[in-house]
C-alpha cells in the first residue's frame, strides 16, 4: 500500500479507502460541523434548501461568538435564528452566553475534537484542532448546509509540507513567535492548498496552547490545515476532557512530502508580524521606536490561560503605560475562571487593563476596541490585514502575548526582556 | 460568451477587504454588494456593472471562510473571477455559489483595468479584446465542473439524490 501523511490516513479512513493521494478528489464523512453567529446563518438556508434533517445532533456544534454578546440589533437577529435552529433541530451542543467561548478554545477544551478525525468549520481558523492530530479545516456556509444535512463532504486531497521542529525554545518565546516566523519563511501563500505537518523532537517542547495556536495559523500561509502528531502531552490534554474513542494516526515512514522545513526552536526570538500581513516578521527588539495605542490580549490563536499567564507574570506589580489602552479578553468562561482563581484578572485590573467576557470582538474589526483613523494596535490576534480591526488607516501588529504585555507597559513595541531589566 | 470590462486588483486581496466584518450582519448578496472591495477601493461598488470581470494577482480571497466575500461580488452582478491564483476557502465558496473562478497564472500580468474582455466560460477561454491577447484557463475538474454547471453545491446536491 502507499506509504501516507498523517493527512492522508486521515483523508483515506474518512473516505472508505485504503489509500489517498494529492489532487485526488474525495468524498468523506465528517465527525463535526461547527459554525458560529456570522456563518451559521446562512448556512441554515442552505441547509433548509436540502430539506431533510440533521445528519447527527451531537456532531453539530454552534458557538455564537463573533458578536456576542450582540453588539446591536441585527447580530442579536442572527445569534436568535441560530439558537432557534439549535432549538428546533435538538442540537446538542449549542453554546450560550455565559456558557460560551471563542470556539477553537471552547470545543478543545470541551473534549469535543479528537485526533484522527475529520472536522469542517464555517471559520478559517477551524485548523485549530490539527494541534490535537485531526484533520481539521475551515470551509464556508454552503459546505457547512450542506454536511449538516448530510454529514459528508469533499475534499481534494492536500500535498504535505514537512517541518522538522527541532531545538528548545528560549525564554519568553512561545507558540505564536513559532508560527510567525515560519508564515515569514513560507510567505502567506506559501503553503496554499497544503498540509503542513508539523513533525521532530522539538514537538515535544511545546506545549498544547503552543500547538493549538501554531496550527491556528496554519491558514495564515494559506495551508488547508497544520497537523500535529499524538504524543504524551496530546494524551494527557484529552484525559478527562473527551469521551471519544479516538485514533492516534501516525505518518508513514516512506511517506511523500512535497518539501521539508526545518525549525530550530533555540534559534528563535519574540517577534512581531508589522501591517498589513502576517508574513512582514521582525523580532520584537528591532521595532521599539514604534507608539502604540492599543494592546489586545485574547482571541482563538491566544486566548488560553497559558497566554493569560505569560501575559499575567509581565503586569505583574506594573502598570500600563497612560497613553495604551488594554484589553484583556480570556478564551472562554472555563478560562476566565481559571483567570480569576489564579489571580490574573486582579493583576490585569490593577496594571490598568480592562478584562472582558469571551468574545472575538475585536480580531475582526467587531466591537471591544475598534480602532481609529492613525492608531496603532498590538494584537495576539491572527490577522493584521488592512482595515480588519477598525479604521482602513489604523495597524495591527500581530504578537504573542509576551511581547503585547510587554509593549503595554512600555507603550510601544517592546520585547519582555526590556521590561525585566527596566 | 460573457464580455465585460476589466477591474484590477494587485496581490493578496484578502476577504476583509473584500466585505469587511462590520457588514456581516446580513448574508443578503444585494445588500453585501454595496460594500464589496469597499476597503481596498470605495468607489467600486457605486460604480461596478453587472456583467463586469474583477481581475487579480496572486492569492486571491485568502483569510476569512466568509461566504460573505463571494456573495458580494455575485451581489455586484460580476459573473467571474479572474486571478493569478486563489486562496483556498474562497476558491471553493465560490464553486459552491456557482462564481466561475479562472486561474491563468502570471499570464494574469497581461489583463489591465479598463479592458475588455470575452470569456468563454466552458472552454475556459479568455480573450483581451483590448489588446488582443487569447489566454486559456487551467481547466477545472470534471467533479467541480459538475458543481459551477449545476449553479452550486446545494443544487448539485438536489440533482444527485433526484
Amino acid at each position: 500500500m502507499r506509504s501516507m501523511t498523517m493527512t492522508e490516513k486521515i483523508l483515506a479512513s474518512h473516505a472508505g479507502m485504503d489509500s489517498v493521494e494529492p489532487g485526488q478528489l474525495i468524498e468523506c464523512h465528517v465527525d463535526i460541523v461547527l459554525g458560529n453567529d456570522i456563518t451559521t446563518p446562512p448556512a441554515i438556508k442552505e441547509f433548509n434548501r436540502i430539506g431533510k434533517g440533521v445528519f447527527d445532533k451531537d456532531k453539530i456544534v454552534l458557538v455564537p461568538d463573533h458578536f456576542v454578546p450582540n453588539k446591536d440589533i441585527k447580530s442579536a437577529e442572527m445569534v436568535r435564528a441560530v439558537r432557534e435552529f439549535a432549538r428546533k433541530h435538538d442540537i446538542t451542543h449549542f453554546f450560550e452566553v455565559g456558557r460560551m467561548g471563542i470556539e477553537h478554545v471552547l470545543l478543545p477544551e470541551s473534549g469535543l475534537v479528537a485526533p484522527g478525525e475529520v472536522i469542517i468549520g464555517a471559520d478559517s481558523h477551524t485548523c485549530t484542532y490539527g494541534a490535537l492530530g485531526a484533520f481539521a479545516t475551515g470551509v464556508g456556509s454552503t459546505d457547512m448546509g450542506a454536511a449538516m444535512a448530510t454529514g459528508r463532504t469533499w475534499f481534494k486531497v492536500p500535498s504535505s509540507i514537512k517541518v522538522d521542529v527541532i531545538g528548545k525554545l528560549p525564554r519568553w518565546v512561545s507558540g505564536k513567535d513559532v508560527i510567525l516566523t515560519l508564515i515569514s519563511r513560507v510567505g502567506v501563500e506559501g503553503a496554499r492548498y497544503q498540509s503542513l505537518e508539523f513533525i521532530g523532537p522539538g514537538i515535544q517542547e511545546l506545549t498544547m496552547a503552543d500547538r493549538f495556536t501554531i496550527s491556528n495559523m496554519a491558514i495564515e500561509a494559506g495551508a488547508k490545515n497544520g497537523i500535529f502528531p499524538v504524543d504524551e502531552q496530546t494524551e494527557k490534554y484529552l484525559a478527562g476532557r473527551t469521551n471519544k474513542v479516538w485514533n492516534k494516526v501516525v505518518a508513514d515512514v516512506g511517506a511523500a512530502y512535497d518539501r521539508q522545513i526545518t525549525l530550530d526552536l533555540s534559534a528563535l526570538r519574540p517577534v512581531v508580524a508589522l501591517p498589513h500581513l502576517p508574513e512582514n516578521v521582525k523580532a520584537a527588539i528591532d521595532l521599539s521606536d514604534t507608539a502604540i495605542d492599543q494592546v489586545v490580549i485574547g482571541s482563538c490563536t491566544n486566548g488560553r490561560i497559558e497566554d493569560l499567564a505569560q501575559a499575567a507574570e509581565i503586569f505583574q506589580g506594573r502598570k500600563v503605560h497612560p497613553k495604551v489602552r488594554t484589553i484583556i479578553i480570556p478564551g472562554s468562561q472555563a478560562v476566565y475562571l481559571e483567570a480569576v482563581k489564579k489571580g490574573y484578572v486582579e493583576i490585569f485590573i490593577t496594571a490598568g487593563a480592562v478584562v472582558s467576557t469571551p468574545t472575538c470582538g475585536p480580531c475582526l474589526g467587531g466591537y471591544m476596541g475598534i480602532l481609529a483613523k492613525g492608531e496603532k494596535a498590538v494584537s495576539t490576534t491572527n490577522r493584521n490585514f488592512r482595515g480588519r480591526m477598525g479604521h482602513i488607516d489604523s495597524e495591527i501588529y500581530l504578537a504573542g502575548p509576551a511581547v503585547a504585555a510587554a509593549s503595554a507597559i512600555a507603550g510601544k513595541i517592546a520585547s519582555p526582556e526590556e521590561v525585566f531589566v527596566c | 460568451m460573457l464580455t465585460g470590462k476589466v477591474w484590477r486588483y494587485g496581490d493578496n486581496v484578502d476577504t476583509d477587504v473584500i466585505i469587511p466584518a462590520r457588514y456581516l450582519v446580513t448574508a443578503e448578496p444585494r445588500e453585501l454588494a454595496k460594500h464589496c472591495m469597499e476597503d481596498i477601493d470605495a468607489s467600486f461598488a457605486g460604480k461596478v456593472a453587472a456583467g463586469d470581470i474583477l481581475v487579480a494577482g496572486r492569492n486571491f480571497g485568502c483569510g476569512s471562510s466568509r461566504e460573505h466575500a463571494p456573495l458580494a461580488i455575485k451581489g455586484c452582478g460580476v459573473p467571474c473571477v479572474i486571478a493569478e491564483s486563489f486562496a483556498r476557502i474562497f476558491y471553493r465558496n465560490a464553486i459552491n455559489i456557482g462564481l466561475p473562478m479562472l486561474e491563468i497564472g502570471t499570464q494574469v500580468k497581461e489583463i489591465h483595468a479598463g479592458d475588455e474582455l470575452e470569456i468563454d466560460l466552458a472552454a475556459g477561454q479568455i480573450h483581451n479584446v483590448t489588446t488582443g491577447d487569447t489566454f486559456q484557463a487551467e481547466p477545472l475538474p470534471e467533479f467541480i465542473q459538475k458543481i459551477v454547471t449545476a449553479g452550486g453545491l446545494i443544487e448539485y446536491l438536489k440533482e444527485a439524490e433526484s
